[in-house]
């Protein structure tokens, strides 16, 4: 829905995926440089690192493509 | 689900380190930014109740998905995964995806086209001013305590997944719905709707990947529930030839004509909850559109749901019980399965996130049942009975209070529920009550031409009656199960399935039976309601690839080849 004149929803979900995406990537890359003592399970996958980068891109495009 | 609110357990699941917390804060703050965005283009009753009916097709159908895909419903059925194997995904699959398919292709032209705002608008315009008020007023006191339920479940579970106060979790939870919905009504709800879904999505997608790899591919996966629970957990169609033959105690008789047929339909397609959502579309192709894209994404929603359900039994160290156990030996419940799993693959962030995902579920929960209540409220009850004559701008101002007075009763409604837990399964069951007869009673109306109003009624409320007294039955004697479930051996989801079948035969019987005894309306007066009294706009100038009757063909062979797959 982008009717004229007001935001879409797509750029706030864009919002929310950047906003997300950077923040789970910042907290991977900091466990890159310092591992917690207490791993999860398959933390040598580096998860979050991947995942909140996955999200961080989607919700630039989003905010991109969806800007006011 | 009702297991899923009596968790108890003292001790909390995860720990939220500092950027998990800021994660939880950015959606509650985005949440409340929408809201008063929105505002603004809130100001007719039709923005306020029905979004202006602008939204497009994938917005609709999102939204119609994600009002049913709540917190509750994931850890529930992932808990039940767990317990029963794959044939939790039969809620998902057959329990779902015709009933959708044929809400989009056959009933929602009537509801478009009769410019209803609500499915007892419908009942009213159909059968007259009595089914209506019957219809509104039983939806209006469900919905508004499945509201306080909801909100209730999402403080315990806060409480047990992180150590919140209960207190904190209703309040917090409950001003920010009521900020939301109450400044941007309905399109407010729906913009938060597909929030959750990407959220949900978004939170949820990493524990199916990261658990297969974990067991190493499907088929290792399959060998060790084998191995640690039983080969029935992974059959969804193998094992329903006899009511003991699989963990559910149910026959494939239940499945088909009680889940499948009656259950399903009559929840997608008269649950004024998911309806109201679908009414937004901007036109009559993306309304007939919104549900077959719901059960697109309705197929897959398995692949996070029931996935980490099958996973939990491999992988976990410990083995999961039931609440009553869990309670009294300090271990864990089968509802604990994905924060479980959650805590198990997440670390700082994503962490954050699923929990995220898990409150988005339970607020829009929320959000879905006040914005319907108050619309039915607002037309249904106050418009229809005590101000007739109101004009848009009384009709905005009582949604607005209503939604606040939803939301007033839905916190009475979810600290009587700590006192009196027993309340919700009286009122999830109140609620199956009405669902199964009232789909028979929309039914009729919209294809056949015969039906009256005093048969609509007469077989509402007979319908009606007679599942809660099909329900008292065996409340008082037990033994009444093998004649209401066909076996002894039913558990409490087979005797669901048989009620609602044998609520809905008489229903329709009823309504014909007191329709053909009983004068029909004048063919004029059913103009845009009934089937051969309705023009249905042609499509037949649009491409293959934009009709909606295509996707649903798409969809139907998909949802066939996932049913062969896993049999």
């Amino acid at each position: 829905m982008h009717s004229e004149g007001s935001i879409s929803i797509w750029f706030f979900i864009g919002i929310s995926l950047l906003g997300n995406g950077l923040l789970i990537l910042g907290a991977g890359l900091y466990q890159l440089v310092h591992p917690p003592a207490e791993p999860v399970v398959l933390f040598s996958l580096h998860a979050n690192v991947w995942w909140g980068a996955v999200l961080a891109v989607a919700g630039a495009a989003y905010c991109y493509h969806f800007r006011p | 689900m009702n297991r899923l609110l009596s968790l108890a357990v003292p001790t909390h699941l995860v720990h939220l380190a500092p950027v998990d917390a800021v994660i939880v804060v950015f959606y509650f703050a985005l949440v409340l930014v929408i809201g008063f965005y929105l505002k603004r283009r809130a100001n007719t009753s039709e923005d306020y109740f029905l979004a202006g009916r602008e939204m497009t097709a994938w917005i609709a159908g999102l939204s119609f998905l994600s009002a049913n895909l709540g917190a509750l419903e994931l850890m529930g059925w992932a808990g039940a995964a767990y317990q029963y194997g794959i044939l939790a995904a039969h809620w998902y699959w057959i329990g779902a995806i015709p009933a959708m398919l044929f809400l989009g292709l056959v009933m929602m032209p009537f509801y478009y086209i009769s410019k209803t705002h609500s499915v007892p608008g419908y009942l009213k315009l159909r059968y007259g001013e009595s089914s209506r008020v019957l219809s509104a007023i039983s939806f209006a006191f469900m919905t508004v305590l499945m509201s306080g339920i909801n909100m209730y479940s999402m403080a315990l579970v806060m409480k047990v997944v992180l150590g919140w106060d209960i207190n904190f979790s209703i309040l917090i939870s409950s001003i920010t719905v009521a900020i939301y919905v109450g400044l941007g009504g309905l399109r407010s709800a729906i913009f938060n709707e597909v929030l959750q879904f990407v959220l949900i999505w978004a939170g949820a997608l990493l524990i199916p990947i990261l658990g297969l790899i974990e067991a190493g591919g499907w088929s290792n996966l399959r060998l060790q529930i084998e191995r640690n629970a039983s080969t029935e957990y992974t059959h969804l169609w193998g094992t329903l030839g006899s009511f003991n033959s699989n963990p559910m105690g149910i026959h494939w008789t239940g499945i088909v004509f009680g889940l499948g047929a009656i259950i399903s339909f009559g929840y997608w397609t008269t649950d004024f909850l998911v309806v109201q959502r679908v009414l937004s579309a901007k036109d009559l192709r993306a309304a007939k559109m919104a549900p077959v894209i719901g059960a697109a994404f309705k197929m897959f929603v398995p692949f996070i749901v029931i996935l980490p359900g099958l996973i939990g039994i491999a992988v976990l160290p410990m083995k999961l019980v039931g609440e009553g156990v869990a309670v009294a030996s300090g271990g864990h419940s089968y509802n604990e399965v994905l924060p479980l799993l959650l805590a198990r693959y997440c670390g700082p962030g994503l962490l954050g996130l699923g929990v995220t995902a898990l409150m988005a579920g339970f607020m829009s929960g929320m959000a879905g049942n006040v914005s319907a209540f108050s619309t039915v409220w607002t037309y249904d009850i106050y418009k229809a009975l005590f101000h007739k004559n109101a004009n848009d701008q009384q009709l905005v101002r009582m949604g607005r209070w209503s939604t606040i007075g939803g939301v007033a009763i839905s916190i009475g409604t979810a600290y009587l529920v700590i006192h009196f837990l027993s309340i919700m399964d009286y009122v999830q069951a109140l609620f199956s009550f009405f669902i199964a007869p009232l789909f028979g009673t929309v039914l009729l109306g919209m294809l056949w031409k015969r039906a009256t109003a005093a048969g609509g009624f007469w077989g509402l409320l007979a319908g009606t009656v007679s599942s809660i007294a099909m329900w008292a039955w065996v409340k008082v004697d037990p033994s009444a199960l093998r004649y209401v479930a066909l076996s002894p051996y039913a558990r409490d989801m087979a005797e669901n399935m048989y009620r609602a079948l044998w609520s809905w035969i008489l229903c329709v019987i009823v309504t014909v039976v007191v329709s053909l005894l009983t004068a029909p309306k004048p063919a004029s007066e059913l103009k845009g309601l009934v089937y051969g009294e309705t023009e249905i706009p042609s499509e037949g100038e649009l491409p293959f690839y934009h009709r909606p009757v295509f996707w649903a063909g798409a969809v139907a062979v998909v949802f066939i080849l996932l049913n062969i797959l896993f049999w």
